[in-house]
């Protein structure tokens, strides 16, 4: 492949990097602004001897690429606004079952049709408590071209080592950008597929807790290992139960391989943090306007740097809470009317100023704006 | 000589969870028969199904089982299907499932011509939510959504597949356990979209709301309904009012979805890639 340096946008590179993760069916909706995600999908799998369908809505898809993953194919969908809404439903039924998929959404302003060719991070909380129900989620949110390569690859990775579906949240900045992209060498990517069984098919079971909180998962069709599948709570056989102490024990067990694992998924980018009075936190295309403001308030002898959360679930704890012991003042921006602010609020309590800048006007948030707020907090 | 049912059964899983007399246990000795009979290993097999009491079809069989969401399971089936073409799928659905909240799945997959093997249970009532009308049931009867009985016109399933591009579609009642197996062997044995309407009573939540009477009753009430295809065709629309047809309604070859793919994955690898 003759394709190292490329000039493609966040969008095309979400594909490009799918295929390179081992991603080999896409089952998708046509939605603006990730359409791009699907065309070139609909373009490559063919002749990597993948497969391509375009499904007669949102639900569909997100029924097939489950359909798809379980029969052994690492498979992905993408969207944006109103389509993330629609899959919803079946997101939950990915939690509940276990089974690896990945969903792009390439967040544009809403609620409803809202602003379908403008930028937003409205759908941060979404990503999280879309779906009805407790469930375990991951949420991946890149801010440049190459890092949208890794952490598409990187979702997959998380979705087969977890058994859970993973978000992967663009923007519409994100996801239309172009630029020269340099592909990591497919060949040194680190690739993660599903723990397989190592017992024989008579003592397997779907959610066999004896190999650890994330239990192997063998495929449909796999000689003699036949299983069975519900959305309905479930035993370790995978059929449907009532007991309440089992329940109660599956479902905390859900959570419990996220949680018990957060320092292999959450990933964040520090800068200029050592010394900082002013911290910014900011995810996606607004991080590239923050980090443009602080080099300006850096100019001016303004001591301010940059917290990017790169995994948004689950949110990098342990890591703000460092930057909100030496900062004085947090500022938040984001192209929402308050969402990941609460929960920034809820890790940082009393222990810095909180200020938010909060922008849904269609356009992105300028870093004149942010280096404003920066200068009237100094002030 | 008895049938072999226990080496397609999840025996451990018996009784069955359906009323007493309910016609899903003849739905699934019929499927289990076809499948008997047309040699098709189990690990082969995939089994979808959605939420009702048809939905939980699949947890008695020894198949990959899937139990998925209300209305969606041939969305499911469709994926597992894209990825897996040279295995069997099967999708168990009710009429409320397949027909009101799965209705756009069902009509795509059936433009598609996808090689799935659709089963609709069609009790013409959601029996599992305490009784609410579907679309199928007839104008008149007393639901529980429908006091003052229903004013909803309703679907014909067959023609509904035929319309919407299904390749194979057949009908037949619960009554005829035997001829709906056979139905379902040529059927499961046709590459595309098949579509099977079984008429089937639900005599705790149908029958009891409308003076039907116990099971046999209510299923003689169906079977009186049906008229075979070749005794319809010498019939006048007229005469039909009322009545539904039984029968393969419509059998035709057309290229199904997968080895549609199929050929594009080969031209697309025949150009020499990228």
């Amino acid at each position: 492949m003759s394709r190292k340096v490329r000039l493609l946008s966040g969008n095309e590179v979400v594909a490009e990097a799918a295929i390179a993760a081992g991603c080999r069916f896409y089952a998708g909706y046509p939605i603006t602004p990730s359409s791009e995600v699907a065309a070139v999908m609909a373009k490559e799998l063919p002749g990597v001897g993948g497969r391509f369908i375009q499904m007669e809505d949102e639900i569909a898809s997100m029924g097939a690429i489950i359909g798809a993953s379980l029969a052994g194919v690492k498979s992905i969908t993408a969207t944006s606004g109103p389509g993330f809404s629609l899959k919803q439903e079946h997101i939950g039924f990915a939690c509940i079952t276990e089974i690896p998929c990945v969903i792009v959404n390439v967040m544009r302003g809403g609620p409803s049709t809202g602003l379908p060719t403008a930028p937003s991070q409205s759908d941060v909380m979404q990503a999280m408590w879309g779906t009805h129900g407790d469930h375990p989620v991951i949420a991946l949110c890149p801010s440049y071209l190459r890092e949208i390569f890794t952490e598409t690859v990187r979702s997959f990775n998380l979705s087969e080592k977890y058994r859970t579906p993973v978000i992967l949240l663009l923007d519409e900045i994100t996801g239309h950008m172009n630029g020269r992209v340099e592909f990591p060498d497919i060949e040194e990517l680190e690739i993660i597929d599903r723990k397989k069984p190592t017992v024989p098919p008579d003592q397997y079971y779907p959610y066999d807790t004896s190999f650890g909180d994330v239990p192997p998962l063998a495929n449909f069709f796999d000689e003699g290992y036949r299983y069975h599948v519900t959305g309905l709570n479930h035993d370790k056989t995978g059929f449907p139960t009532i007991n309440p102490e089992l329940i109660q024990a599956d479902e905390e067990r859900m959570l419990r391989k996220i949680s018990d694992n957060l320092d292999d998924i959450i990933k964040y980018e520090e800068m200029n943090l050592d010394d900082a009075d002013i911290a910014l936190v900011a995810y996606g295309s607004t991080a590239r306007s923050a980090r443009a403001a602080m080099d300006e308030a850096r100019a001016k002898g303004i001591k301010v740097g940059l917290f990017r959360p790169i995994t948004l679930w689950p949110f990098p704890e342990k890591g703000l809470l460092k930057v909100a012991e030496k900062v004085h003042t947090i500022i938040v921006p984001e192209m929402n009317l308050g969402q990941m602010i609460l929960e920034v609020e809820r890790i940082v309590k009393e222990r810095a100023i909180l200020k938010g800048i909060h922008q849904v006007d269609s356009r992105p948030i300028s870093p004149e704006r942010i280096l404003k707020k920066i200068e009237e907090v100094t002030k | 000589m008895t049938f072999p049912y226990e080496d397609y059964l999840r025996n451990e899983k018996l009784p069955l969870l359906w009323c007493p007399g309910c016609g899903d246990g003849i739905v699934l000795k019929a499927i289990i028969r076809a499948i008997h009979k047309l040699g098709w290993k189990k690990d082969d097999i995939a089994m979808v199904s959605g939420i009702g009491c048809s939905g939980r079809t699949p947890g008695y069989v020894d198949f990959n089982t899937l139990h998925t969401t209300h209305g969606r399971p041939v969305s499911f089936a469709t994926g597992i299907k894209m990825v897996r073409p040279d295995k069997h799928v099967i999708v168990v659905s009710g009429d409320g499932d397949a027909t009101a909240i799965g209705g756009n799945h069902f009509i795509h997959a059936c433009r598609r011509n996808i090689d799935i093997n659709l089963i609709v249970i069609n009790n013409s009532i959601y029996g599992m939510t305490g009784g609410q009308f579907s679309p199928t049931t007839p104008i008149g009867i007393n639901t529980s959504t429908t006091p003052m009985g229903n004013i909803d016109p309703a679907f014909d399933i067959g023609q509904l597949a035929i319309a919407a591009g299904a390749t194979f579609v057949g009908r037949q009642t619960v009554a005829k356990g035997l001829m709906l197996s056979k139905m379902m062997e040529e059927g499961f044995a046709h590459n595309g979209m098949t579509v099977i309407d079984v008429i089937a009573n639900c005599h705790t939540q149908y029958g009891r709301r409308n003076k039907l009477g116990d099971p046999i009753k209510l299923i003689k009430f169906l079977q009186d309904k049906a008229v075979p295809l070749r005794k319809a065709e010498k019939m006048k629309p007229g005469e039909l009012e009322g009545k539904f047809v039984t029968g393969v309604l419509h059998k035709v070859e057309r290229e199904e979805y997968t080895d549609a793919y199929e050929r594009l994955i080969k031209e697309a690898k025949g150009q020499g890639g990228k």
